[in-house]
C-alpha cells in the first residue's frame, strides 16, 4: 500500500470563544465524517489558538487553498467535509465574509505579494536563524553536500548542474554546468572557487539579503562547487558596505568548520576544502572577475583582457571558478532534488526563479523570487503593487549602470535573459528601480553616467575619458544649454565606447543612454529645444511657484526653507524668490495646501 | 612636541599583532588597510609607509591601492561618519536631497569633517536597503530608512547630544 | 561538537531541529522571530526588538524565546517579526513600531489573541 500523502489540512479554532461557541463538536464531526468518508489519512485535523475573529467563530481553514469558514454548526462541517473535501467544492455559505460582506476564499490578510512567489535561492530567507547552523540543517542543509560527497563523482554533480540549466545569476547568464566542467578539464596543482559577493549594481540587494539571512546556503553551495571543480580552497569576496553580511558570513564559516562541512576531510571523505572572507574597498568594477581576482591578490582592481578567462588562468593564475550569491544558492536544492525538477521551472532558455529586488516607485518595495518568464506587469502591478500615489508609470531600470529603462509599451513583455537583451538591457543581477512620471529620463542617464564616470578604473580610454565626455553633454542637456548636434554627438560616442572598452564596465556604460534616447527621445527633444523638463526635474529648467489662491499664509513653508527664500505674512499668500531658491522642494513637502507646485520652464 | 603619530605607538602595535595573525597569506594587503583604517580613522602617509615597510611591498604600490578605492581615506574623518546612499532608488527617491540637506545643516563640503570634527558627509554607492529608500548610515551599523531632507536636522541633533 | 561524518549524523540535527526540541528543552512554547537584515534594521527593527524584549519582561512572558531571522523580502513593511507558537499557524506582522511591539506580547503571546490590523502573513514563509 503506497504511503498516504497529507492532502488537505484543516486547522480549527481552539481558542477560547471558539470553544465556548460550540467547537469541540464542531471538531468531533470533521474528525467522525472524515472517517467515514475514509479520508482520515489523507486529511490532518489541527487545533490552532485563536485566529483573532472570535465574533465569527466556530472558524475553521482548510489548507493548502487556505479557504477560511466561519461560524460552522456540526451540520456545517458536514457539509464542508462532503463537499470540500470529498469533491473539492469549497461551501459558499459558510465562507469567511469580509467587512463589507462579500465573498472572501481567502484570508484576507494575505498580501497578493506572496502569491506567485517560488522560492529557490531565498528558501530559508525569514525562516530561519542565520546564525545556527542547526536551523539550516532542519531545512536539509547540507544534505546536498553529502550526497554530492558520498553518492557523486564530481563529474555527475557537473551534469547534474549542467542539465538543471542554471546559468549565473550575477548578469551575463553563463551556463554554470559548462563553467565547471571547463574548469573541471583544466588541469593544475591548485584550484580555487570564487563567490562575488560584491553586488554593486545600485538598486540591487539580493545577494545581501541571502548572505544575511541565509549565509549556509553559499557556503555549502561552494564546497559543492570545489568538490565539483577540484579546489581545496574558496574566496568569499564581499563588499565593504555589507558588514552585517561579514558579521554572519564570519559566524556561518566557524560553525561549518565545527561540524566538519569545511576544512580537512570534509564529512570525513578525503576532499578537503576551506573558506576565507577578502573584504572589497568600494570599487564597482571588482566586480568584474579578472578585477576581482586582483582585488583578492592585494592590487589595485583593474580589469585584464580575456581570454585567458579564470577557468584557464585566474586566481594567482590558476583556473579559478566565479560565481554570483545567488547562483550558489541555488546549488544545494538542484542536486537534492534533481535537475530535471529545477528544469521544469521558467523558459525554455532560462531555467528555474530569479531574485528581483523591487524598489523605487512602487508600492511593495522589496525581494520577490519568481519563475524566469513572469511578465514585467505581474512583478510590478501584482507583485509590487503598483505605482503609488496615483502617479503614472514611466519605465523600469533594470541591469544597473549596464542595463536600461523599459518603458511602459513592454510591461507584457517576459522576463529572462534573452528578452531583456533584445530590449536594450540586461537582466543583470535582478535589480528593478521603478520610475514615475517624476522621474526625467535624461537625468536618470545622467545619473548612470555620473556612476560610470567615478567608477571608471582608468586603464582603457574610452572609458575612462569617453564616458567623462557624455556625462558632460549630459550636464548641459540638463541644465538647457543642450543643442541637436550635442545628441547626434551622444550616440556617435555611446557607439564608440561600447565598441572599444576592455571590460563589461566599459562596454555597458552607454546602455543606459542609448535605451533612454531609444523609448524617451522627445524627452531630450524637449531638454534642448524647449528647455523644458517634462518630468520637472532637473533643477536649472525649474521653479517653484506658490498659487496664491490655494496658499492661507501658514508660514509652514517659509519656516522649512533652508535659504529664507519664501516670504510673507502671516495669513497671506507667500511668495518664492526663484533666485535665491535652491530647489530643494522642502517646502512643497510640508505644504498642506497644495499651494505648491513646480513649473517648467 | 610629539606628533599624533608618535601618541598612537600602541595604535601600531595592534596593526602589528592584526599582520602577524595572517602569517603570510598571500594578497593581504587590502586586509591590512582596512584593519589600519580602523585603528587609525584614516590612512596618514605615516601609516602607508610604515605598511610597506612591514609587508615589504613597494610604497608606490602602497599608494596605488589605497587610491584606488573608494573606501579608504587619507583624510582625517568626522567622528560620525554619514554615509548618504546615493544609489539609483535612493536618487529616484530623492536621497540628492538628503545629501544636499546634511551639507547645508552641518556648513560642510562632502568628505571634509565639521569644524567641531563631529561630522563628516560620505555620498556613497548602493548601501542595498533600496527598498527602504532614501537611506542613510551614519557610523557602522546605524541604518535610517525612509528619510526627508526635514529628518536631517533631528538626525543631526541626535548624534551631537549623544 | 564532534564532527558530522554520516547521513545519519545528519538527520539526527535535522530532526531535532525540525522538532524545535532545543525550545521543549528550554521550556519554551514558541519564538517570536524578528528580521534583522540591514533593511529590517534601517527600519527600526532594533528599537522593535529590544521594545518585545522589554515588553515581555514586563509582563513576565518568559516561555517564548526571541529570536532573529534575515530578511524575508517584504522589505516595505518592515520591521516585521513573526510569531510562530507551538501548535498554531506562524502570524507575520509588518510595519511593527515598538508600541506596537508592546501590542503583539500583550495580545499576542500573553493573551493569545492575534493582532488583526497588522497581519501581513499567515502560514509558512
Amino acid at each position: 500500500m503506497p504511503v498516504a500523502v497529507v492532502a488537505n489540512t484543516v486547522l480549527i479554532c481552539a481558542g477560547g470563544a471558539c470553544i465556548s461557541a460550540g467547537e469541540k463538536s464542531v471538531k468531533q464531526v470533521f474528525e467522525e465524517k472524515l472517517k467515514e468518508f475514509a479520508l482520515d489519512s489523507v486529511v490532518r485535523v489541527v487545533e490552532t489558538g485563536c485566529m483573532g475573529a472570535c465574533n465569527l467563530g466556530p472558524l475553521a481553514v482548510i489548507y493548502p487553498e487556505g479557504i477560511f469558514y466561519q461560524k460552522l454548526t456540526p451540520q456545517a462541517a458536514e457539509e464542508v467535509v462532503v463537499e470540500h473535501l470529498l469533491k473539492g467544492r469549497p461551501v459558499e455559505k459558510y465562507l469567511y465574509k469580509g467587512p463589507a460582506g462579500e465573498v472572501k476564499a481567502k484570508a484576507q490578510e494575505e498580501l497578493p505579494f506572496f502569491k506567485r512567489q517560488v522560492k529557490i535561492a531565498t528558501r530559508n530567507l525569514g525562516v530561519i536563524d542565520p546564525t545556527d547552523i542547526e536551523e539550516y540543517i532542519g531545512r536539509d542543509g547540507y544534505f546536498a553536500l553529502m550526497k554530492a560527497l558520498k553518492e557523486m563523482t564530481p563529474e555527475q554533480v557537473i551534469s547534474e548542474i549542467k542539465a538543471s540549466g542554471l546559468r549565473g545569476r550575477g548578469g551575463a547568464g553563463f551556463p554554470t554546468g559548462l563553467k565547471w566542467d571547463i574548469c573541471r578539464r583544466n588541469e593544475a596543482d591548485q584550484k580555487f572557487i570564487i563567490c562575488n559577493a560584491d553586488e554593486g549594481d545600485p538598486g540591487a540587494f539580493m545577494d545581501r539579503s541571502i548572505l544575511e539571512g541565509d549565509p549556509h546556503s553559499v557556503l555549502e553551495g561552494m564546497a559543492i562547487g570545489a568538490y565539483a571543480i577540484g579546489a581545496s580552497k574558496g574566496f568569499i569576496y564581499v563588499r565593504a558596505e555589507y558588514p552585517l553580511a561579514i558579521e554572519r558570513l564570519n559566524i556561518a564559516i566557524e560553525q561549518a568548520r565545527e561540524y566538519g562541512f569545511l576544512g580537512e576531510r570534509v564529512l570525513g571523505t578525503d576532499f578537503s576544502f576551506d573558506i576565507e572572507i577578502r573584504i572589497g574597498a568600494g570599487a564597482f568594477v571588482c566586480g568584474e572577475e579578472t578585477a576581482l581576482m586582483a582585488s583578492i591578490e592585494g592590487e589595485r582592481g583593474q580589469p585584464r583582457v580575456k581570454p585567458p578567462y579564470p577557468v584557464e588562468s585566474g586566481l594567482w593564475g590558476k583556473p579559478t571558478v566565479i560565481n554570483n550569491v545567488e547562483t550558489l544558492a541555488n546549488v544545494p536544492p538542484i542536486i537534492l532534488k534533481g535537475s530535471e525538477w529545477f528544469a521544469s521551472i521558467g523558459t525554455e532558455t532560462s531555467k528555474g526563479t530569479k531574485v528581483f529586488a523591487l524598489a523605487g516607485k512602487v508600492r511593495n518595495t522589496g525581494l520577490v523570487e519568481v519563475p524566469m518568464g513572469i511578465t514585467l506587469r505581474e512583478l510590478i502591478y501584482e507583485i509590487g503593487g503598483g505605482i503609488p500615489g496615483g502617479k503614472r508609470f514611466k519605465a523600469v531600470q533594470t541591469g544597473g549602470p549596464s542595463g536600461g529603462c523599459i518603458p511602459a509599451d513592454y510591461l507584457d513583455v517576459t522576463v529572462d535573459y534573452e528578452s531583456l537583451k533584445e530590449l536594450g538591457t540586461i537582466m543583470g543581477s535582478g535589480g528593478m528601480v521603478v520610475m514615475d512620471e517624476d522621474d526625467c529620463m535624461v537625468d536618470v542617464a545622467k545619473f548612470f553616467l555620473g556612476f560610470t564616470v567615478d567608477e571608471s578604473c582608468g586603464k582603457c580610454t574610452p572609458c575612462r575619458e569617453g564616458t567623462k565626455v557624455m556625462y558632460d553633454i549630459l550636464e548641459k542637456i540638463t541644465s538647457g544649454e543642450g543643442t541637436r548636434e550635442d545628441l547626434e554627438k551622444l550616440k556617435e560616442l555611446a557607439q564608440f565606447i561600447s565598441e572599444a572598452s576592455l571590460c563589461g564596465l566599459g562596454q555597458t556604460a552607454p546602455n543606459p543612454v542609448l535605451s533612454t534616447m531609444k523609448y524617451f527621445w522627445d524627452e531630450y527633444v524637449a531638454h534642448v529645444e524647449e528647455k523644458r523638463c517634462p518630468a520637472k526635474r532637473c533643477k536649472a529648467l525649474i521653479r517653484y511657484v506658490i498659487d496664491p489662491e490655494r496658499c492661507v499664509g501658514c508660514t509652514a513653508c517659509a519656516r522649512v526653507c533652508p535659504v529664507n527664500a519664501i516670504t510673507g505674512e502671516v495669513r497671506k499668500p507667500h511668495e518664492i524668490d526663484p533666485e535665491i531658491c535652491t530647489r530643494c522642494g522642502s517646502c512643497m513637502e510640508v505644504c498642506r495646501f497644495d499651494a505648491i507646485s513646480k513649473v517648467s520652464p | 612636541m610629539k606628533t599624533t603619530v608618535d601618541l598612537a605607538s600602541d595604535l601600531y602595535k595592534q596593526l602589528d599583532e592584526y599582520i602577524d595573525s595572517l602569517k603570510g597569506k598571500p594578497g593581504i594587503l587590502i586586509n591590512v588597510l582596512h584593519r589600519a583604517q580602523e585603528i587609525f580613522g584614516y590612512l596618514p602617509d605615516e601609516v602607508l609607509e610604515y605598511v610597506a615597510e612591514k609587508l615589504d611591498v613597494p610604497v608606490s604600490k602602497v599608494f596605488g591601492v589605497v587610491t584606488f578605492y573608494n573606501f579608504f581615506s587619507r583624510k582625517p574623518k568626522g567622528k560620525h561618519q554619514i554615509k548618504i546612499c546615493l544609489g539609483t532608488a535612493c536618487y529616484v527617491k530623492g536621497g540628492d536631497k538628503i545629501f544636499e540637506r546634511f551639507l547645508e545643516e552641518l556648513g560642510v563640503e562632502p568628505e571634509e569633517p565639521s569644524k567641531d570634527g563631529l561630522f563628516s558627509v560620505h555620498p556613497v554607492r548602493c548601501l542595498g536597503a533600496c527598498s527602504m529608500a532614501p537611506v542613510v548610515l551614519i557610523g557602522e551599523k546605524d541604518f535610517y530608512g525612509r528619510l526627508t531632507p526635514n529628518d536631517v536636522p533631528s538626525l543631526i541633533k541626535k548624534y551631537r547630544e549623544g | 561538537m564532534p564532527k558530522i561524518k554520516t547521513l545519519e549524523d545528519l538527520m539526527k540535527i535535522k530532526e531535532d531541529a525540525v522538532k524545535e526540541l532545543k525550545l521543549r528543552e528550554a521550556g519554551k512554547r514558541g519564538k517570536v522571530i524578528v528580521a534583522m537584515g540591514t533593511c529590517g534594521i534601517a527600519a527600526g527593527a532594533k528599537e522593535t526588538l529590544k521594545a518585545i524584549v522589554d515588553a515581555m519582561n514586563e509582563l513576565g512572558v518568559e516561555d517564548v524565546a526571541v529570536v532573529q531571522s534575515g530578511c524575508m523580502g517584504l522589505c516595505d513593511v518592515e520591521p516585521t517579526v513573526e510569531v510562530a507558537l507551538q501548535g498554531e499557524e506562524p502570524i507575520v506582522y509588518g510595519h511593527v513600531t515598538p508600541e506596537q511591539a508592546k501590542r503583539i506580547v500583550e495580545k499576542h503571546l500573553k493573551n493569545g489573541e492575534i493582532v488583526s490590523d497588522l497581519v501581513v502573513k499567515r502560514g509558512q514563509v
